[in-house]
């Protein structure tokens, strides 16, 4: 047996220009920016306060980073297939060749859903929930670092696979008989399930987490009626991922035990059965839809209710909704194979449990509407966002009913008018969602509000160049176009194509759009500073406190009293001239101590990982101990706790009053 | 009359509901969160089970349960995990009263319990394959192998887990975090006798029904 399992020199693809191009870069801006980092001295800084931190602020704010970096990769995947269609017309080939394209597509999916979409809504929970919720940290601080830096893992993997080796070419969804070892026998499945294993571990913990922090320590008086719609939102997610994650995790495991051990769950012999794979995986994959786009549509409610300055329209409705799509998610996976060939009954049940989950989102977005209905609405970008969601996605979930009757999803079924479909619903409702988010509490991370105007070019661009981008495909979708084509030889859904990509143009000028308004409102922080903690006049509690807020959150753990906690104690402060105010008693507060447990776990498990990939057994059984090691010294470890002494406390509150005229 | 003034005033305490008392007890939040996981874990284990119950009939013409599963072995094994969860909750008892020495024995007695049930398991294992019944060898096995050998890995990893707590126990002493973990093992290893019942009704019981 070879001591490096797989691994040789001609792993990487050293006569491939584009891949080593733009792995070579990536490498080259990461040791810039290791090196940068390096001579300034930030290391010690960034190892104390960021890499060991337990604060699910900074593990929020770090996740958001991973996704709008890994939004960059997902978005250059998206440019090159877009370019490649908009050529490969009639004999042309275009400049991607199959196996390349197949790569590009799968790595494309993959990390939009599990690398982008998860992270930015994960790091959104984390840096809301708590603060929301009145309190001071989520349940289990450590092992929400386990969590973000288990993620991160992934994504390391899953971007090695660019350089050493190869990704999947099997789409995201890596179906058998395909993605068996006997079709597939190289290491891009392999890549795939291993990737999305460790940082799927990840996300089940952020699961148990936060169904914990939500149902068992708000602060006092907040009961589930008097909690904000995003923390329900929250609460429902977090609920479907400790209910579907383990189902990837065991039909993952099962492929791994095809390809690895030679089983036969999904194999085309010997009794395996593919579609297991299949309806295993959309048990999964459905709810993962909700999973996404709940905690944005919860971003939505806080943004109309406070941008509108008045109380979100039925609240009980928008809880009552967002309960019952948690529930209905799970019912409605055999929608994405109506032409398993089930029976036309199965079908119909399926199809009408499609529809049925459109009728809660119904609600939802109507109560969006009545929110700002007689409102004052102050035309803000996260409401631009908010806006165009409601606009887009209500055309994107029209299409979705569309695709819920199996007759029709017979005809478009793997077609591009379904890409056209979940792009439609999922760039609105989850990235628009993110967005509106990301400008919401921006100021609450950093103590300064993003520039207005770049942001507002940002969105324009958004919105108009998804619009450009794929209402042609649902054109090309109805022409017979399929899914997933390197190149095509009906030269009349070229223009179409064209003219998506020129809607890439677009969007691509709005990321610009977006890193220009970043670097702006940083060089421009000390106007665009905030510091009332409250700038937007909000209405929930993590408006309470200092913009950024103190490590500790609130030096003392506020009393709800209804829905809304902030804006009646505002609205109570005015009735009395102020002069209800809290005694400041400034009590020493014990707070979780930094831990390097989840750093260095991850460590060993990017060994484990890369090992198992390239069937280096030594070191993975190596990268398995030391993991082990890891979780023996921080279970033996003596002080789990860190005292804030109550001069560091008043300190802080006598530099921010904010909290006081509560 | 100013209505938030007077709402403000209201004594909370005096009728506060549970759902309006505050952050729960650090022992509640643990253990309230363990229960989730384990929640998660009996999720993972069911769509193994219903990999199991599509596979049971494709023996590929390999091997059926019938003719593999030996029944006495299984009553062996289900008696070890069975006594083990009474033991491990003896091992609770004597943890909340603080006998260091009960604690230890009753601790061992689970271990012991444990262990012999994974042997009998590897042994029926090692038998299987060696009569050529391999999962390779049917979709059915495949699925056998898997479903049950989870549930060993994970009696492997409880029987670590509670030798690390013993460590704990005999260096650290108890205090509230050996406890909350001793806990958390207690409700993962019951977790298990209740995984195991469904394996032992959906596979060994209906295995050998023809």
């Amino acid at each position: 047996m070879n001591f490096l399992g797989k691994l040789t020199w001609s792993a990487i693809p050293f006569d491939q220009p584009i891949i080593m191009g733009a792995s070579g870069g990536v490498v080259l801006v990461i040791m810039a920016i290791l090196g940068w980092v390096t001579l300034k001295g930030y290391v010690p800084y960034l190892w104390r306060e960021w890499i060991t931190s337990v604060d699910h602020k900074r593990i929020g704010v770090m996740y958001i980073v991973l996704g709008l970096l890994m939004l960059l990769r997902g978005f250059a995947d998206a440019i090159m297939m877009r370019t490649q269609q908009a050529v490969a017309a009639g004999g042309a080939q275009g400049y991607l060749p199959p196996e390349h394209f197949d790569q590009i597509f799968s790595a494309h999916g993959t990390i939009m859903i599990f690398f982008v979409a998860m992270p930015l809504v994960i790091g959104l929970m984390n840096f809301a929930v708590p603060l929301q919720l009145g309190i001071r940290d989520v349940a289990f601080p450590t092992l929400n670092s386990v969590s973000l830096w288990l993620t991160a893992s992934g994504i390391l993997l899953t971007n090695v696979s660019l350089a050493v080796g190869e990704f999947a070419k099997t789409g995201w969804v890596a179906y058998p008989p395909l993605s068996e070892l006997q079709f597939s026998p190289g290491v891009g499945v392999d890549y795939y399930l291993w990737s999305l294993q460790i940082s799927g571990v990840g996300t089940l913990l952020t699961g148990i987490n936060f169904v914990t922090t939500i149902l068992k320590t708000r602060a006092p008086g907040m009961s589930y009626m008097r909690m904000p719609v995003f923390c329900w939102t929250a609460l429902a997610s977090n609920l479907m991922i400790v209910a579907v994650f383990p189902i990837l995790t065991a039909t993952f495991a099962m492929l791994l035990l095809d390809r690895y051990l030679g089983f036969h769950f999904f194999s085309v012999d010997a009794g395996g059965n593919a579609m297991m794979y299949v309806n295993l995986f959309w048990m999964w994959g459905h709810p993962e839809v909700y999973i996404l786009v709940l905690p944005a549509f919860g971003i939505f409610s806080e943004v109309s209710a406070t941008f509108s300055g008045k109380p979100l329209f039925g609240y009980r409705s928008m809880v009552a909704a967002t309960m019952a799509i948690c529930v209905l998610s799970l019912t409605v996976w055999l929608h994405h194979f109506f032409t398993m060939g089930a029976s036309a009954n199965v079908n119909a049940v399926f199809g009408i449990a499609s529809m049925i989950i459109g009728v809660p989102t119904g609600v939802k977005i109507f109560n969006w509407m009545f929110t700002m209905y007689g409102g004052r609405v102050r035309f803000s970008v996260p409401v631009l966002w908010t806006i165009g969601f409601i606009v887009t996605f209500v055309l994107g979930g029209l299409t979705g009913v569309l695709l819920a009757v199996p007759p029709v999803d017979w005809q478009v079924h793997n077609s591009a008018f379904l890409v056209a479909h979940f792009h439609h619903v999922i760039i609105p409702g989850v990235i628009f969602g993110v967005f509106a988010g990301y400008i919401y509490w921006f100021p609450k991370a950093f103590g300064f509000i993003l520039d207005e105007r770049w942001g507002r070019r940002a969105f324009w661009c958004w919105f108009i160049g998804f619009h450009v981008a794929f209402m042609p495909i649902y054109v090309v979708g109805l022409m017979g176009m399929t899914r997933r084509l390197q190149h095509y030889d009906v030269v009349s859904w070229q223009p179409w194509l064209v003219v998506a990509a020129a809607g890439v143009a677009v969007i691509f000028a709005g990321i610009v759009c977006q890193i220009i308004q970043l670097l702006v409102s940083i060089r421009a922080r000390e106007e665009l500073r905030d510091v009332t903690g409250d700038p937007w006049n909000g209405r929930t509690l993590e408006w309470s406190t200092a913009s950024p807020p103190p490590a500790w959150n609130f030096a003392v753990l506020p009393r709800v009293a209804g829905l809304d906690a902030y804006w009646s104690a505002k609205q109570r402060s005015r009735a009395t001239q102020g002069k209800v105010t809290q005694a400041r008693a400034s009590k020493p507060i014990e707070m979780p101590k930094n831990t390097p447990t989840g750093f260095v776990n991850a460590f060993f498990a990017v060994v484990t990982g890369f090992a198992l990939i390239w069937h280096i057994w030594w070191m993975a059984a190596l990268g398995v101990f030391g993991a082990f090691v890891t979780f023996l010294a921080f279970a033996f470890r003596e002080q789990t706790e860190v005292e804030i002494p109550a001069q560091a406390i008043a300190q802080f509150n006598r530099a921010h009053p904010t909290e006081v005229v509560l | 009359m100013n209505v938030a003034v007077a709402v403000y005033d209201v004594k909370q305490d005096t009728f506060a509901p549970a759902s309006e008392a505050g952050p729960a007890p650090k022992r509640v939040v643990v253990a309230f969160g363990f229960w989730v996981f384990l929640l998660s874990d009996i999720v993972m284990f069911s769509a193994l089970f219903a990999a199991y119950a599509v596979l049971v009939r494709a023996t590929a013409g390999g091997p059926t349960g019938v003719q593999l599963f030996n029944q006495v072995n299984v009553a062996i094994e289900t008696a070890c995990l069975l006594i083990s969860s009474y033991t491990c909750g003896m091992m609770s008892l004597a943890v909340s009263t603080r006998r260091r020495a009960d604690t230890y024995m009753f601790a061992l007695i689970t271990f012991v319990l444990g262990a012999a049930f994974l042997y009998i398991e590897v042994h029926e294992f090692a038998d299987m394959i060696a009569r050529g019944a391999t999962p390779q060898r049917s979709a059915f096995l495949s699925a056998f192998f898997t479903v049950v050998g989870c549930h060993g890995l994970h009696v492997t990893a409880g029987l670590i887990w509670l030798a690390v707590m013993m460590a704990q126990v005999a260096i650290k002493g108890f205090r509230p975090s050996v406890d909350r973990r001793l806990l958390c093992f207690a409700l993962f290893w019951h977790a298990l006798d209740i995984i195991w019942i469904w394996l032992f009704t959906a596979v060994y019981l209906m295995g050998v029904h023809p």
